[in-house]
């Protein structure tokens, strides 16, 4: 007899579908044979424990078909008692609840320090005038001969701060950031062809970040007529801008979007944009696509990447309107024709060059 | 302090003959019935209404294999049973996972059922590395095995099933089958 003809007389056996005879001959067979007898009590249990398996398994599926049906929710609700609740909840876990809560406040104090919120919000921003060596008290004097006019300048790298301003009028009324020129002793103003030219500040809305200047050097002559017009209505977001300025001595171009029509926490002074901006780009003009400044470039939040700032050109209009009349000679004569608008970008800032100066500040 | 829990309860002897007899409504009414007490147990001792699930269904499990077996007297209050064999599962997984507090908040009165818990870890243990064993064994010897051994299937509907030509084939294959399940069962440590 195989082994498999075996299990089959003992699972007979055990199942009692033996005629009388063969469960005889079968019982004989059993008491003989201790291997045999083993086998058959061996498998006898196995069966068993798999039968109970089977068993139980149904029997978890009806008991989590009627679980089912229970609103275990709302009797958790009823059941638990309440005050003790919290009581024991504190008698057992107080040692996790207190670190879990000194972690909160540590965490919440390093994201009020890290996004700034802990110190004031000037500190948010990098104002971005370029602080371009360190004075040495020798040329501070000369310089300051200089701004009395007792010696005609020799432009230098010897400028404390530098920024950027770009004509508004053709007699070389220049609009640039307030933080640029706030504290300067004397300014000067260089065009793209290197050309430096006095420049005095006419005007300032200092919670407008806003500074208008004017050139007054003797040498200078008027301005073509000013390509771009500055433009009123706000821009949208998602906008094209570019900006055109000198973080450097050589001029520099970038473009982005308007990503937001607030500025920092909210403030609609200012756009945030999407330009990547450095120190010396303040008081840059923002373009947009038909070549209208829409902005002036102001600064970048410290801690986040990329988030950048640029005061609307409206505020700019309200302080060129702002002007008292008795410090102009004349009326203010803003261009109202852009003739940039069907240019390239490439032409557009060919023409801009003539226009953005970079403004250097010696204090 | 806690309010007692309300519901249309099956009598003791009820819940008996219910086992006894597959019924499903008996089942039904004895699983409502006593929930809510083992829910107020467990939530209110560091644990969640699924742990309640888990160990009330245990406790189930438990008293249905005892009727089963035939060996359960009706000595105390099956009321008192369940809650005691839950309050009992519970402090063993209380103290497993370390949340044991040295004290439980308790409902209902209790007697000690150690030796039940005991039989059903073992009963358990043996669950366990027979779910294992069977996903191991993979198809067709898993269908063939349950069909067979739990679902008490003829060998010829098994044939058809699998369609085997040969009702030797089918006998041989389930040889095998069963050779490598028990093999596999008793591996396991």
């Amino acid at each position: 007899m195989n082994d498999s003809n075996l299990l089959e007389e003992i699972e007979r056996y055990l199942n009692g579908e033996m005629t009388p005879q063969e469960h005889k001959q079968f019982e004989l067979l059993r008491k003989g044979d201790t291997a045999i007898n083993n086998k058959i009590a061996e498998h006898e249990e196995f069966a068993k424990v798999l039968k109970q398996y089977g068993d139980r398994l149904a029997l978890e599926t009806r008991l989590n078909a009627i679980h089912d049906e229970i609103d275990v929710h709302t009797l958790a609700e009823e059941l638990i008692v309440h005050p003790s609740r919290i009581v024991s909840l504190w008698r057992n876990h107080h040692s996790k609840i207190s670190v879990a809560a000194s972690i909160a406040i540590f965490a919440i104090l390093s994201t009020l320090f890290i996004t700034g919120n802990l110190s004031n919000q000037e500190s948010k921003y990098i104002q971005l005038r370029r602080e371009v060596g360190i004075l040495k008290q020798k040329t501070e004097t000369l310089n300051k001969k200089a701004a009395q006019g007792t010696i005609r300048p020799v432009i230098s790298a010897t400028d404390r701060f530098r920024g950027t301003g770009f004509a508004i009028t053709t007699n070389g009324l220049i609009a640039t950031n307030y933080h640029v020129v706030n504290g300067a002793d004397s300014i000067y103003v260089q065009n793209a062809a290197g050309k430096s030219f006095k420049a005095k500040v006419l005007y300032t809305e200092p919670q407008n970040d806003i500074a208008i200047l004017k050139i007054v050097d003797t040498s200078f002559r008027s301005l073509g007529t000013i390509p771009y017009t500055i433009k009123k209505a706000e821009s949208d977001l998602a906008e094209s801008v570019y900006t055109y300025g000198y973080p450097q001595d050589a001029p520099h171009f970038d473009e982005g979007k308007v990503t937001s029509a607030v500025g920092l926490n909210g403030d609609s002074l200012d756009y945030q944009i999407s330009i990547a901006i450095n120190p010396g780009n303040s008081g840059s003009p923002l373009m947009d696509n038909r070549g209208n400044v829409v902005g002036i470039i102001q600064g970048k939040q410290t801690q986040l990447e990329g988030v950048h700032f640029a005061v609307k050109a409206s505020y700019l209009l309200s302080a060129i309107h702002n002007i008292p009349s008795d410090s102009l000679t004349g009326k203010i004569n803003l261009n109202t024709k852009n003739t940039l608008a069907g240019l390239t970008r490439v032409q557009q800032v060919k023409k801009l060059n003539n226009y953005v100066f970079i403004v250097k500040v010696y204090q | 302090m806690y309010k007692e829990v309300k519901g249309s309860i099956p009598t003791d002897s009820e819940v008996i003959l219910g086992i006894l007899n597959n019924s499903e409504s008996v089942l039904k009414r004895l699983y409502v019935a006593y929930f809510p007490m083992v829910l107020q147990l467990i939530i209110n001792n560091n644990g969640t209404p699924d742990d309640a699930k888990d160990i009330y269904q245990e406790a189930i499990i438990i008293l249905y294999n005892k009727v089963k077996a035939g060996d359960f007297e009706l000595s105390s209050k099956l009321k008192t049973f369940l809650y005691s064999v839950c309050r009992r599962l519970w402090l063993k997984r209380l103290s497993q996972m370390a949340r044991y507090g040295g004290d439980i908040r308790d409902f209902h009165e209790y007697s000690p059922v150690d030796d039940e818990v005991e039989k059903q870890n073992d009963m358990d243990i043996q669950f366990n590395k027979m779910g294992v064993a069977l996903q191991q064994l993979g198809e067709p010897c898993k269908t063939i095995m349950e069909d067979f051994y739990i679902n008490n299937r003829s060998m010829q509907e098994i044939c058809e099933r699998f369609g085997y030509t040969n009702a030797d084939n089918a006998k041989t294959q389930k040889y095998k089958c069963l050779q490598r399940l028990k093999k596999l069962f008793f591996q396991q440590k």
